[in-house]
Formats: C-alpha cells, sequence, structure tokens
C-alpha cells in the first residue's frame, strides 16, 4: 500500500495563522462547551444534588464502563436559539457492560428536563443513529415533560420518540429505561415503550396524570407514591422490572440487564481481529490545526490530512490522475477499512462526479464504508459545463451516494456549499455519522456569492421595471445578507440546528472516525448489489 | 557393579549398606519439599502424606507418591505415629526422613519405624529420649564435663539458692516454648516463680515439674551442628548464632557468629563434639548453648533433628546436609568433605512469617497469590508454598526461608534484606518489614545482638509514606485500566476515557488498611504533581507501570487479583482494594415486615412474639395453589408482631409477621 508523505513547513505563515485561528475557534468551541457541562448551571446542580441526586453527566459516567470512551453527540443543540445550548438533554455513544450503546439521559438541572424542540431533535437524532447502526438504547430518565410554552412546535412531532422506541424493539434492537424521577405524562410512555425498566424508590414518578390533573378529571384523591412510585409500579403494575433502592442501584441493575442482552455486533470489524493493534498514522495530527484552511477560499490537499488520519498513512488513491480535483481511495481507520472521497479543489467537474460515482460503486461492490471529507463549494457552473450535461453528472454522483448501502460517514473539514453538501454526503443523504471541524461552513453557497446573486437579481428587476437602482440601499443590503449567511453558514449554528452529529477537535478526527466506524459494525456492513459497476 | 559394592561393604567394616531406595517423608512444607529434593538428586524415590488440609500443597506435587492422612489437626495427621508408618509400608518405602517439628523428636515414632523395618533418618530413639528430659540430658553433660549452668530442683528453695545462685529461672522440666518459666532475683520472687511456673507448665504440658537454674543476663542463643556416624566418628559443622527470636522463636539465623572468635569457637566445638559423644550420637543434632557477654557458655539442650536454621551452615560449608543425613542413615561413614569442611563467609537466613508483627505477632491467613523472591547473587530460598496455595490456620505460618550468603557479614545482612525488599509477597501480612528493619538495624549490623534484641527495639511495619500509597494507588489504578482493555469492543488505538466534552470523571476508590485512596484518571486526591506514563508493559500476569511525577521516575510492578491489587516499587509495598464501584444497597425490608407473595392460606405459624430468629429461619408457612411456601426471616432478629395465625386467608401483600433488626423492643 502507498504511504502518504506529507509534511508541513512549521514556520509557514498560512500554517500559523490557519492554527492561531484554528485554535480560537477551538477556545470558543470550549466556551460553549463548558456551558453544556454546567447543566442548569450552578444553581440549578447545587439544588438537584442537595436532593441527593446524580447529575445527567454522572449518571452517564457510572453507567459506562470504566475507561470507555463517550463520543457525545449534538453537544452544541440548540446553540444560538432561545433555549440552552445542549438542548437540555445528553446524547451520545458509549461502552456499558462490553456493549456499544446509545445513552440519552435528560438533564433535569435544566428547565426540569422538559424537553423544547431541539431536545425533541437530538433526541430523535440519538434514537436514528442507533437504529441506523443496530445500537441498544439505555435512557437515563428524569424529565418535567414537554416545555409547554413550546407545545406548538412539539406535541406533534414529539410522538415519534415513542414510536421509534418501539420501532427499535421491533427491530430487535433492545431499549432500556432507567427512571430517575419524573417520567410522566407523554414521559410515562418511555419506560413503557422500553423492553426493560428500573425505577427508582421514591424518586420514580411514572404516570400519564398526577394527583392535580386525576383530581379535575375523576374527582379521585391520590398521590404520587400511589399512581406512580417504584414501589407501585414494581409491585402492582409490573412496567418497572427491577426496584431499585438507590440511583446507583438503578444504574447497577441497568448494567446488568444490558450485559445480559448476549449482544452480538454483526459487521466483519477491524482487519485482524479485535486484539490486533493497528498503527498510528505517521505523521501529526496535532498538524492538522495549520492544515485546515480558516480562509475557506484557500483549498488544501485532503492528502495531508488523510496523512493524519489513516493508519500508518496509507492509502491507495483510485484514479489519482483522472478527476484530480476529488481524490479518492483506499484506507483503513483504527483497523477498519474504508473508502474515501476528499475535496481536493472544491468544485467538482464531470469528471469528479463521475469518478465518485463508480468509486461508490466498487465500495458497494467490496462491502466497505465509506468516508466523506468535505470542502466542497459545489458543482461546476458555466455555459461549457451545463452543455456538457454537469446536471447528469452530478445527477448519477447524488443517485450513486443516495442508494449506496454501505455505512457512510462524513466530516466537514471547509466548505459545504451548493449541491456539493448533497454529492458528499450531507446531512440530507442520511449518512450513519456526520461531524464537522470549527472552521467549517454550511449554506447554499459562500455569503459573498449569495448576497452578491440577491444584488444582481434586484438590479435585474429593477432594470426590468424601470425603475433606478438605489446602490447605496443595495450596498446596505448585500452586507447585511452577507452578514447573515455568514452567520447561519457558522459551524455552531448548523450544530444549534442539529444538521451535524457534533463539531469535533481536527485532532480527534481519528478517534471520532474510528469510534463512529466500530459503531457502525454493530450492523452488517454490506452493499447494494445488482447491477454491476458502471464505467461512466 | 557387584565387586564395587562388596569393596564399599568391605572398606566401612560394617553390614551391608542399608541402601535407601524409596523415602518417606513424614513431614509438611518446606522441609518436606527440601528433603525431597535431596533426595530426587540422590536418586531415591519420595513419598510425602499429607493432612486434607494440605491436599494441595506443594510439596505433595514434589513427592513421586504421597498418602493422605485424613483430617486436619496435627494429632490426627503429622502426629499420628500409626498412620505414619502404615503409609510407609504401603508404598513400600525403606526409611523414614522426620523433618523438623511433629515427630521429629519423638522416641516413640524412632522406635515405631526401627520396628518396622525402615530406616529412621536421625538418631536412635534411646538418644532421642534421653535428650528429652532437660534434666537428665543436663545430668549426662555434666558427667561428661561440658559446662552445665548451676541448677537444682524446685523442692529445697533454700539448697536452690545456694547450689544455683541469683538470679535464677524457673523452668518447666518437660516444655519450651517460654511457657512455664519465671524470672527470679530474691527468695520472694523465687517462692512465687516456683508456684506460678509450676500451675503453668501442669497447664501446658501436662507435667507440672519444674527446676531452677542461674539466669544468664543479656544473653546469646549460640548451636553447633554435630553429625555423627554409625561408625563412632562425630563432627562439629561450626556454630549458628540464633538470638534473634520473638517469643522465644527463632527468627534471624546466622553462621558463623559475630560474638564467636576462633579461640571461643574451638572451645564451644570441642564442647559440642563431646556432648555428642557422650551419648553415642548418630546422624545430624545441634547442640544448643547460652552464652554470656563475657564469653562464658552452659549447654542448654540438644535438638536430636535437622534444624530449621541449618541452610546457613549448609551455605558457608557447600554441605548438602540432608544428603549427609541420607548418608549416615544408610550406614555410610561421614567422608572427607565433611571431616574437612570449612567455614567460607557468612551466611544469614530470615524466617518469612505469615503475621501481623504490630499485633502480637498473631498469625495470619489467606490465600498467597504470590510469593517470589528473586535469587540474586548469593540468595536462597526454601518455601513451602507456590503461588495461590492458603496458609491455613492449622500449622505454623511460616512462608518461607530466605537465606543470603556474602564474603563478609555485612554484605550477607545486605543481599538478605535486599532480597526481601524486592521480593513479591502477596497474601497475608508477613513479617517482612520487620526481617528488613533487624537487617537494616545498626546494633544488628555490630553484631551486638542477644535474645531481647526485639524487645528491646519496637521494629516493625512502620507505616508507610502516604505519598508511596498514592503513587502505588495510581499504578494500580493505571495496571487495571490496561487490563481492561481486552474487554473493550472498541478498537484498542481509541484513547481510555476519552470525551469530546469535557473531561471522563469516573472515579476509582482503593482501600488501603483504613485510608481510601480515590485515583480518577492521572488525577490521585491528595497526590500533586504533573503525572506521565513513561512505560506500560504487560507481563505474563502482572503489569509494570512507570510513573513520572515532576521529573521522578519510579517503575511499579503491579499485580491485579480480583479487587486485590499488590504493588511494589523501590518505595515498598503496597496492598490496595479496589471498592465495588456499585456498593450492594443495605437489605432494608421495609420495617421488617414480611408480606405474603401470593393470595394463599396459613398453614403454619412457626414463632411467637419475642422469639429471636436468625436469617433464614421458617416464620410461617403459606399454602397456595396446592404448594407451600415457607416464609422465611430477612435477616437475624426478634419477632415483634405475628399478624396471622393457622388457617387465615392472605392476600398478596398482606403483612405476616413484623421482625425487628435491633431487637431493642423486646429484650
Amino acid at each position: 500500500m502507498g504511504v502518504l508523505t506529507s509534511s508541513v513547513d512549521h514556520i509557514d505563515a498560512t500554517y500559523l495563522e490557519n492554527r492561531r485561528a484554528m485554535l480560537a475557534l477551538l477556545a470558543a468551541h470550549e466556551e460553549q462547551l463548558e456551558i453544556v457541562r454546567g447543566g442548569g448551571g450552578p444553581r440549578y446542580v447545587d439544588r438537584h444534588r442537595a436532593r441527593g441526586k446524580l447529575t445527567a453527566r454522572e449518571r452517564v459516567e457510572l453507567l459506562l464502563d470504566r475507561d470507555s470512551p463517550f463520543l457525545e453527540l449534538s453537544p452544541l443543540a440548540a446553540w444560538g436559539t432561545q433555549f440552552h445550548v445542549g438542548g437540555s438533554i445528553v446524547t451520545g455513544i458509549g461502552v456499558v457492560s462490553g456493549i456499544e450503546c446509545v445513552v440519552i439521559a435528560h438533564d433535569p438541572t435544566v428547565r426540569g428536563g422538559t424537553m423544547n424542540p431541539l431536545t425533541l431533535k437530538k433526541n430523535l437524532r440519538a434514537l436514528e443513529i442507533a437504529r441506523i447502526n443496530r445500537l441498544p438504547v439505555v435512557n437515563l430518565v428524569e424529565s418535567g415533560g414537554a416545555d409547554l410554552p413550546t407545545q406548538a412546535d412539539l406535541f406533534v412531532p414529539a410522538g415519534q420518540i415513542f414510536h421509534d422506541l418501539t420501532q427499535l424493539s421491533a427491530l430487535g434492537i433492545p431499549t432500556v429505561a432507567l427512571v430517575f424521577g419524573n417520567s410522566t405524562a407523554g414521559g410515562a410512555y418511555v419506560p413503557g415503550m422500553c423492553d426493560h425498566a428500573v425505577l427508582v424508590d421514591q424518586r420514580a414518578k411514572v404516570f400519564l396524570g398526577g394527583p392535580p390533573l386525576v383530581k379535575m378529571a375523576t374527582g379521585e384523591e391520590s398521590d404520587d407514591e400511589e399512581l406512580g412510585g417504584a414501589a407501585m409500579h414494581s409491585r402492582v403494575s409490573g412496567l418497572s422490572d427491577y426496584f431499585a433502592r438507590d440511583e446507583h442501584d438503578c444504574i447497577r441493575i441497568g448494567r446488568e440487564i444490558v450485559a445480559d442482552l448476549n449482544w452480538r455486533k454483526l459487521g466483519p470489524g477491524p482487519i485482524g481481529g479485535p486484539a490486533s493493534v493497528p498503527d498510528e498514522p505517521m505523521c501529526d495530527p496535532d498538524e492538522l490545526l495549520g492544515i485546515a484552511s480558516v480562509d475557506l477560499r484557500v483549498p488544501f490537499d485532503p492528502r495531508d490530512v488523510l496523512a493524519r488520519v489513516v493508519d500508518g498513512s496509507r492509502f491507495d488513491e483510485y484514479k489519482p490522475t483522472y478527476g484530480t480535483s476529488l481524490v479518492t481511495g483506499w484506507a483503513s481507520i483504527h483497523g477498519f477499512p474504508v473508502g474515501v472521497l476528499a475535496n481536493a479543489r472544491g468544485v467538482l467537474f464531470m469528471e469528479e462526479a463521475k469518478k465518485a460515482t463508480e468509486f461508490i460503486l466498487l465500495a458497494n461492490q467490496i462491502d466497505t464504508p465509506l468516508v466523506f471529507l468535505q470542502n466542497c463549494t459545489g458543482y461546476m457552473v458555466g455555459r461549457d459545463y451545463e452543455q456538457a450535461g454537469i446536471i447528469k453528472d452530478g445527477a448519477k454522483m447524488i443517485n450513486a451516494v443516495t442508494n449506496s448501502v454501505v455505512p457512510h460517514l462524513t466530516v466537514i473539514m471547509g466548505a459545504s456549499y451548493g449541491a456539493g453538501n448533497y454529492g458528499m454526503c450531507g446531512r440530507a443523504y442520511g449518512p450513519r455519522f456526520l461531524f464537522a471541524w470549527p472552521n467549517s461552513k454550511m449554506a447554499v453557497m459562500g455569503p459573498q456569492q449569495l448576497a452578491g446573486v440577491l444584488s444582481i437579481v434586484a438590479r435585474q428587476s429593477a432594470a426590468g421595471e424601470g425603475r433606478p437602482f438605489d446602490e447605496e440601499a443595495d450596498a446596505v443590503r448585500r452586507a447585511a445578507v452577507e452578514e447573515q449567511i455568514e452567520r447561519e453558514s457558522h459551524a455552531f449554528f448548523n450544530s444549534g440546528k442539529v444538521y451535524d452529529d457534533g463539531i469535533i477537535d481536527p485532532r480527534d478526527t481519528r478517534t471520532v472516525l474510528g469510534m463512529a466506524l466500530s459503531a457502525v459494525h454493530s450492523n452488517v456492513v454490506e452493499g447494494r448489489r445488482g447491477f454491476g459497476v458502471f464505467r461512466m | 557393579m557387584w565387586s564395587k559394592a562388596g569393596a564399599a561393604s568391605a572398606s566401612s567394616g560394617c553390614d551391608p549398606l542399608a541402601v535407601i531406595r524409596k523415602l518417606l517423608v513424614a513431614n509438611r512444607g518446606e522441609i518436606a519439599s527440601r528433603v525431597m529434593r535431596t533426595a530426587r538428586s540422590m536418586g531415591i524415590t519420595t513419598v510425602a502424606v499429607f493432612s486434607d488440609a494440605d491436599a494441595g500443597a506443594q510439596f505433595v506435587s514434589d513427592a513421586d507418591e504421597a498418602v493422605r492422612l485424613p483430617g486436619v489437626l496435627p494429632a490426627d495427621t503429622y502426629l499420628r505415629v500409626d498412620l505414619i508408618v502404615e503409609a510407609a509400608s504401603r508404598t513400600g518405602a525403606d526409611a523414614v526422613h522426620p523433618g523438623y517439628g511433629f515427630l521429629s523428636e519423638h522416641a516413640g515414632f524412632a522406635r515405631a519405624c526401627a520396628d518396622a523395618g525402615l530406616t529412621f533418618v536421625g538418631p536412635s530413639a534411646r538418644v532421642i529420649e534421653l535428650m528429652g528430659s532437660k534434666v537428665e540430658a543436663k545430668r549426662i553433660m555434666a558427667e561428661a564435663g561440658v559446662p552445665v549452668l548451676p541448677s537444682a530442683p524446685a523442692d529445697d528453695l533454700e539448697a536452690a539458692i545456694a547450689t544455683v545462685g541469683f538470679p535464677m529461672l524457673v523452668k518447666a522440666a518437660y516444655g519450651g516454648g517460654g511457657r512455664g518459666m519465671r524470672i527470679a532475683r530474691d527468695a520472694d520472687e523465687l517462692s512465687a516463680g516456683v508456684e506460678a511456673a509450676q500451675r503453668e507448665a501442669a497447664a501446658a504440658f501436662g507435667d507440672g515439674t519444674v527446676f531452677i537454674e542461674r539466669l544468664v543476663e543479656a544473653p546469646r542463643h549460640v548451636e553447633v551442628q554435630v553429625f555423627g556416624d554409625l561408625h563412632g566418628t562425630v563432627i562439629h559443622l561450626f556454630e549458628r548464632e540464633c538470638s534473634i527470636q520473638r517469643r522465644h522463636q527463632k527468627v534471624i539465623e546466622e553462621s558463623p557468629s559475630p560474638a564467636v572468635d576462633a579461640r571461643l569457637r574451638d572451645e564451644l566445638t570441642q564442647a559440642a563434639v563431646v556432648a555428642a559423644k557422650a551419648i553415642g550420637y548418630v546422624n545430624a543434632g545441634t547442640v544448643e548453648f547460652v552464652l554470656d557477654p563475657d564469653g562464658r557458655f552452659w549447654f542448654l539442650e540438644v535438638n536430636t533433628r535437622l534444624q530449621v536454621e541449618h541452610p546457613v551452615t549448609e551455605l558457608i560449608t557447600g554441605l548438602d546436609l540432608v544428603e549427609l543425613q541420607l548418608r549416615v542413615a544408610q550406614g555410610e561413614p561421614l567422608g572427607g568433605d565433611a571431616l574437612d569442611a570449612t567455614m567460607r563467609g557468612h551466611a544469614i537466613e530470615a524466617r518469612l512469617y505469615a503475621e501481623d508483627t504490630s499485633a502480637g505477632y498473631l498469625p495470619t491467613s489467606g490465600r498467597i497469590d504470590r510469593l517470589r523472591v528473586e535469587l540474586t547473587e548469593g540468595v536462597r530460598v526454601d518455601a513451602g508454598y507456590a503461588d495461590g496455595a492458603t496458609v491455613s490456620t492449622y500449622y505454623d505460618a511460616m512462608l518461607a526461608k530466605v537465606i543470603a550468603w556474602g564474603p563478609r557479614r555485612e554484605i550477607a545482612a545486605q543481599r538478605l534484606a535486599a532480597a526481601l525488599v524486592h521480593a513479591e509477597i502477596h497474601g497475608p501480612a508477613t513479617n517482612r518489614d520487620l526481617l528488613v528493619a533487624v537487617l537494616h538495624h545498626p546494633e544488628f549490623l555490630t553484631g551486638a545482638t542477644d535474645t531481647a534484641f526485639l524487645e528491646r527495639h519496637q521494629l516493625g511495619a512502620g507505616a508507610s509514606e502516604p505519598r508511596t500509597e498514592h503513587l502505588h494507588a495510581l499504578a494500580a489504578s493505571i495496571a487495571a485500566s490496561q487490563s481492561r482493555r481486552t474487554r473493550s469492543p472498541l478498537p484498542p488505538g481509541i484513547p481510555a476515557r476519552w470525551r469530546n466534552v469535557g473531561p471522563a470523571g469516573q472515579p476509582v476508590a482503593y482501600s488501603v488498611g483504613d485510608e481510601h485512596i480515590i485515583v480518577d484518571g492521572l488525577h490521585v486526591e491528595g497526590l500533586s504533581g504533573a503525572v506521565r506514563i513513561v512505560a506500560l508493559r504487560p507481563g505474563h500476569d502482572s503489569f509494570t507501570v512507570d510513573l513520572e511525577i515532576d521529573g521522578y521516575r519510579l517503575p511499579c510492578r503491579v499485580h491485579l487479583v480480583g479487587d486485590l491489587a499488590y504493588v511494589d516499587s523501590a518505595l515498598g509495598a503496597t496492598t490496595l482494594r479496589e471498592l465495588p464501584r456499585f456498593p450492594v444497597p443495605e437489605l432494608e425490608v421495609a420495617a421488617g415486615s414480611l408480606l405474603a407473595p401470593m393470595p394463599g392460606t396459613v398453614a403454619r405459624v412457626a414463632v411467637t412474639v419475642g422469639e429471636h430468629v436468625h436469617a433464614g429461619h421458617v416464620l410461617v408457612t403459606l399454602e397456595a395453589m396446592k404448594m407451600e411456601h415457607a416464609i422465611r426471616a430477612p435477616h437475624d432478629g426478634v419477632v415483634n408482631e405475628v399478624r396471622v395465625s393457622a388457617g387465615d386467608q392472605t392476600e398478596t401483600g398482606t403483612v405476616l409477621v413484623v421482625v425487628d433488626t435491633t431487637g431493642d423492643t423486646v429484650s
């Protein structure tokens, strides 16, 4: 196999500027994560602890095996919205009793763990990741239910949580609910829909209607414990399979339940079996900080990235001299074989689109997951290209990406504009995981281009109507639009909308992809068959 | 071959050799293994006898054949003359080696062996019998001209004062181990001491006879190894000093004695040879003397067996004493190697005991997960336990003898101390730290030892530094983390505890003695400094963790067994117990109420109010669906209420009986 030799000049001005800017972005990211980790803030966390309760993150830490890594998903959910960054819920993938699971934990220190539209989006994404990757789900439940002021945007779609939980069960993917506190009204269906439920004594409250509602509905006098306490559900209703004496006991029982799942991963697993230790890249991942462009107009060579991500920096490039604006080839990450598609010079031409299509078909032939490294400004425009059928070639690539069934993993390491986002397996194309570097930007096009397009359209419209064109107003409008698009294409903004599964430190790319690939191998790893590989 | 045997027989001028082909070792532990090692090297087949407690012991697997002695108590097993002689005849053994302790100085056993036609590897029954009585032994020695302490019977105290003089020691005539002993410095103390000693001796040995002897102040215990053959030759193999004792048991022994110069050695060894000759001694024996600070010595007793501390003599003479014993028992004359034995260098032995030195040398017991002493230059180990063996409370708790030889005494002491310090002793508490403290003690190093050394110096397990324990806890946690790696379904290259949001928080608590140490990743509560793992090497069943903290590098060896972590490093040894991550919640049956698990009829009520019950005690029997269900007490306690009687119908959840845990209400 070919080994990428990649050296960077540590005193190069661009390298240093990239590095400085990336570190600043990472610091800003870390600042947000600090807020996320703090849950509802010291006041609410202290009050929660004073009640003898563990925080959501402490519950997760206890649930995970000792030393287990934890790939937290959508940590910046709700960033830039009226809601608390993090979305009042913690989701991620970690190892419980030797089994990779999706963990979903309500954070009761943020508005009582109530669910808002972004909480829902984050929760559903975690359930989706569990479903498409066949990962057991453990819910750590303590939620006040719907964030009532937002019910209009929440109530109807929220039904999907229960739908998805029972769908997982039907697919043979185990679901566990560990109930530490409130799980009322709609929330009561979480333990109700899960295969296994454990309720904590004196803490868990699982009922459709609490005492006031019951009083209003039927006039019956009742208390929390008899309506939905752990003792009642464990001895009378049978909703609870296990009665936990306290939170630790509950987590201990939850771990035993997972241990008893007799879970087997279905993927072939890494080359050389689980015991072999794949070699690290030959180049230092720290250098990724200076390699990735912060000014997205400056392209960078994705081979320099691959040299710092893949095993032993080994990379066998496919069609290296054809369609050179897109790099394709074979490598392995933590022992998992992958096919890589990475943008080299932003634009996709006809050759790149056809090369990508063939490569995706080849990966499906050999059941190999694909990694998309996006730094793409879109498909080429212009008379010659339109006439040569760039739409048809782009369509081939989008067709291939859509109908490929090997696992796709996407990392946005720079630009993600236009149909390039689609062709390179953006969110709408169902990648198993999608992560973004903090310097990345995602929008229909670049801010200047978008503002410029709007300006041209406005100018044409004025000309058409015979009105004079107000250049001054146009300049103001252009600046405003540019500013808006700049803001809306920011990585944090898109992460806040749960358009990715999280922003990652470029240096962690190898680890994140390794965990994602391992998760992916919980399910079968198989390509689509039927036609042969079309030579485009 | 035939002519050679004939020649040997002719040269000895004695009966044809009673060649030993199969040897039964009537002992256990390290000495059984030790004897078998030599026997095997001589081409002799070996037979072990073992109690039920020793069924899996090392010495049993060391033997070619073994015979079970049912039971565990010495009186039922290793002290059973009949069973051992029977075992010898069952296996066709032609000789018996008694080792030390148990039946080694039991005249009846020697006689029973002889009667059964077995060669007894030791002196004759007559000699054992003579030397068994201290009074008789002293009389014989005094007659032979061996210096003995003035003594007198305890029946006439006036006369005793006149012959012996103060200070005096009142001693049991048939006993040892310090029981039935009293010091008297005047007439009043004497009469009180005699009474007390008689009482104690009667209780301990079944014979209250005591006698009075001159007390030697600041005495040293010096003994001479002697050897006699069937042809009348008696030799000595120099002296050993065994003054470092605790509760009258030797802990550290050495040869030669630092208190004995060439002139004194001549006197001592000649006295010992005279003593052995006086009783026609055959085979290995030890003549014990008490030596006073002025170099005067008196006969104490003869040990008619191989001593525990014989290896020090072996190391300075290069002889194998067990081989000599077996050859002598076969009727061979003592050869040139023994006759011309010389001393070379110095050897010191330390007895490693499973005991709690700070709790009055209380024996400890339990599983030995590992006992490993590196055989560095000059070091020898005679051990009786294999890794994974259990130290039982039935027998002596000596784990091993560690012996070091050096060209000079201080080198031997240093080698022995180092061997002990670096040993991996993973199991019950031992006296290792005490042994090391003695070997490092300036007074010991100058040779100024006497039998009161350990009483004078309160040595022992110095509390280990908190910093050591913290570093060891960190090493343990790192090793445990490494050992868990194989259980992860994730690729091994994914860093442990990796987080993309914030640091991991998975503290591990260890208990060390009464202390708890919390480790979270590379952070240890109470330990400051930047920690780095320099190297982490998994071994066969343990790990080497090289830690670096603020530039100080410490390689630690970590052995993990269940929730135990044994950590050894240059700073010492620490045993840590990892506390459970999820403590099992206390059983709290709500207010002690026992509820009916199903609808049914009370068949019987087996308890009444106020009755004390134990966990598992049947309280009520319910009949339901043609089956009887016993409702048992979940814990010890007192029955506070009985809510049902026979024939009552119960629903699910009906309270049947209330059992109070404390029992305060009814007492």
